[in-house]
């Protein structure tokens, strides 16, 4: 390393990250398949060649289940609608859906192992009774009462995904915590007066960290998934341009039988690209953060 | 088991007052139809008499259907059960097979195509590759039906009728096929986790330098304890698969829980809604706990007595 990187602590990270995208190349594609959905989606009104919910004709007609073309390149829906321009908007609801409800399970799932593991006694028994209770419930069904119970929509299934799901971090973080609580710089952060407050949310909080974001990239695929189920059943928002909604309206209007591939098979291979990314980070970053299981 | 009784406690009142009425009712035929429902008593009481039904097995009745919901999650529970039966079973038969094949042939080509496609399985939206199967083996080449447990026209009388005949096991084949390539990723990893881990085990040392074969080591001491995880992972996934069927059961319209379960909540039809999700929510937590259950029988350094 030439030495005057180790001034320039930004350009040190930066090759550490490439160094370790060399070594981790399921992560690089990860974290490809990311970044191009993230610019896709913040450029997503200058790469659609048409506006997504443009009903389009050709002549006097409605352009409806146009195979793929030059002008389409996928193709157009039951309702002469351009597919491919669906689907790059779709890029939007997915990541704002996938964000949200991650940074959601983390928040949640981080503050209560947090607070269980730390302080133990009642509110751990009260988290961890709590915890058993939510991972009893079935996902898909649970999300779909509480959707009929108020109003279907995008915030019901990121309230759900919130909800469901913050018990399986919540439970790592409570047994890294037992752990970390017991270390010796936390018993001198005790003995200087630290207030236990400042203990656990400025001394023991940022080593968990790494450990939650884990659990939130994986987080993110569930919400995408769990918005397109939910669409797909009839319980996501209809006007938001989402995958599932395109699934959904692919399924409605015949395109099984009509064989209109080019409608119903790219939503579906950008939702398992966006979920499989997930997936590929979280497994790279696991090396990275607990060197000790690569051994193995 | 105290989360069961709070599942029952917390979501059998659900809110059986507002959503089920459509505004076009008039006022009298909202209140007949309210009265007949038992719905004009206060919420505290329907909820006491709610309660007190189910606890004699009364789960009431269908608003919309008019037939006890009993007797129609009773026609649903058995498709449920033989479709998540036959998949789970198929899918955990074939992750074992190939994830042990898989820890033997580390690094590679191998690995690098097949992990990221186990991946890839598990990643996809299940409709998604029911949706798939179905345009290309269903309505383009006609070889399986479109939907359904039965075709049109067929009745069967007898529950042993139905399920001993051809075409029923015929609808089944593409639903169960969409699971099983859904749910075959988790026992593939897991095996292959597992064995790798138990092949650095003392005692396969051990047992190589005895002098063993090399099938004996696999099969005979590595396989059997790697299989652990998996067991409890099969009896987790039967659990959660009942409930995990809506989407499936929805593209291929399946008769089965997940579907009475969507349909009631599309029509808010309660008293069925509410009796399928129980149904769900019991089946996970009477299969969570056989596993556990499974893996202290299996594994006695487990002591399920410790727990508590």
């Amino acid at each position: 390393m030439p030495p005057w990187t180790r001034e320039c602590r930004s350009v040190r990270s930066v090759s550490a990250c490439l160094r370790f995208l060399r070594a981790e190349p399921f992560a690089a594609v990860g974290g490809a398949i990311y970044a191009t959905i993230v610019l896709v989606a913040i450029f997503a009104d200058r790469l659609a060649p048409y506006p997504p919910k443009a009903i389009l004709r050709v002549g006097a007609r409605v352009a409806r289940y146009l195979p793929m073309s030059s002008d389409h390149w996928l193709g157009t829906t039951s309702s002469g609608r351009d597919v491919l321009s669906q689907l790059i908007w779709g890029t939007r609801a997915a990541l704002a859906v996938g964000l949200t409800a991650a940074v959601a399970v983390v928040a949640i799932g981080t503050v209560l192992g947090l607070l269980s593991g730390y302080l133990g006694g009642w509110v751990d028994r009260v988290i961890t009774w709590f915890a058993d209770i939510v991972l009893g419930l079935p996902f898909l069904p649970s999300m779909l009462v509480l959707a009929s119970l108020t109003r279907p929509g995008t915030t019901v299934v990121i309230i759900s995904v919130a909800g469901l799901l913050w018990p399986n971090t919540a439970r790592v973080i409570r047994s890294q915590v037992l752990s970390l609580r017991e270390r010796a710089w936390v018993e001198a952060a005790r003995v200087t007066g630290c207030s236990t407050g400042r203990i656990m949310f400025v001394h023991v909080l940022p080593q968990v960290l790494p450990l939650a974001a884990l659990y939130g990239s994986v987080a993110i695929g569930w919400a995408i998934l769990a918005e397109a189920s939910a669409s797909f059943l009839g319980f996501g928002d209809p006007d938001m341009m989402s995958w599932g909604v395109m699934l959904q309206e692919a399924y409605a209007n015949q395109a099984l039988s009509r064989g209109a591939w080019n409608w119903f098979a790219p939503p579906g291979a950008a939702l398992m690209a966006m979920v499989l990314a997930g997936f590929l980070i979280s497994r790279g970053s696991e090396k990275l953060l607990f060197p000790k299981l690569a051994d193995q | 088991m105290s989360s069961l009784t709070f599942i029952l406690f917390r979501l059998a009142p659900g809110d059986p007052t507002i959503n089920f009425l459509s505004p076009s009712f008039n006022e009298e035929t909202r209140a007949a139809l309210m009265k007949s429902f038992g719905l004009d008593k206060p919420l505290w009481e329907q909820y006491f008499i709610y309660m007190g039904n189910l606890l004699q097995g009364n789960l009431g009745q269908s608003f919309l259907q008019g037939k006890p919901v009993a007797v129609l999650l009773a026609d649903a529970l058995p498709n449920t059960v033989l479709l998540t039966l036959v998949s789970l079973t198929a899918a955990y038969a074939f992750g074992i097979v190939a994830g042990a094949f898989l820890a033997f042939h580390r690094g590679g080509l191998v690995e690098a195509v097949s992990i990221p496609a186990a991946l890839a399985t598990r990643a996809a939206p299940e409709f998604w590759l029911g949706m798939l199967l179905l345009a290309a083996l269903a309505f383009q080449t006609g070889w399986f039906p479109t939907g359904g447990a039965l075709s049109p026209g067929r009745e069967m009388n007898s529950f042993a009728d139905r399920f001993m005949s051809g075409d029923f096991w015929w609808h089944l084949a593409l639903p169960a096929l969409t699971l099983m390539l859904y749910l075959q990723g988790l026992p593939l990893l897991l095996m292959r986790a597992t064995m790798l881990e138990v092949l650095n085990d003392e005692f396969i040392v051990m047992a190589k330098m005895k002098g063993l074969s090399r099938w004996s080591v696999v099969m005979r001491h590595a396989a059997r304890n790697a299989l652990l995880p998996v067991v409890t992972a099969f009896a987790l996934g039967l659990g959660a698969s009942i409930g995990g069927n809506v989407v499936v059961e929805t593209v291929f319209a399946w008769p089965g829980i997940g579907r009475v379960l969507v349909t009631a909540v599309q029509s808010a039809d309660y008293p069925l809604a509410q009796g399928a999700f129980i149904l769900i929510a019991a089946s996970l937590v009477t299969m969570n706990t056989l596993a556990d259950l499974a893996y202290a029988a299996l594994d006695p350094r487990v002591s399920v007595g410790a727990k508590r």
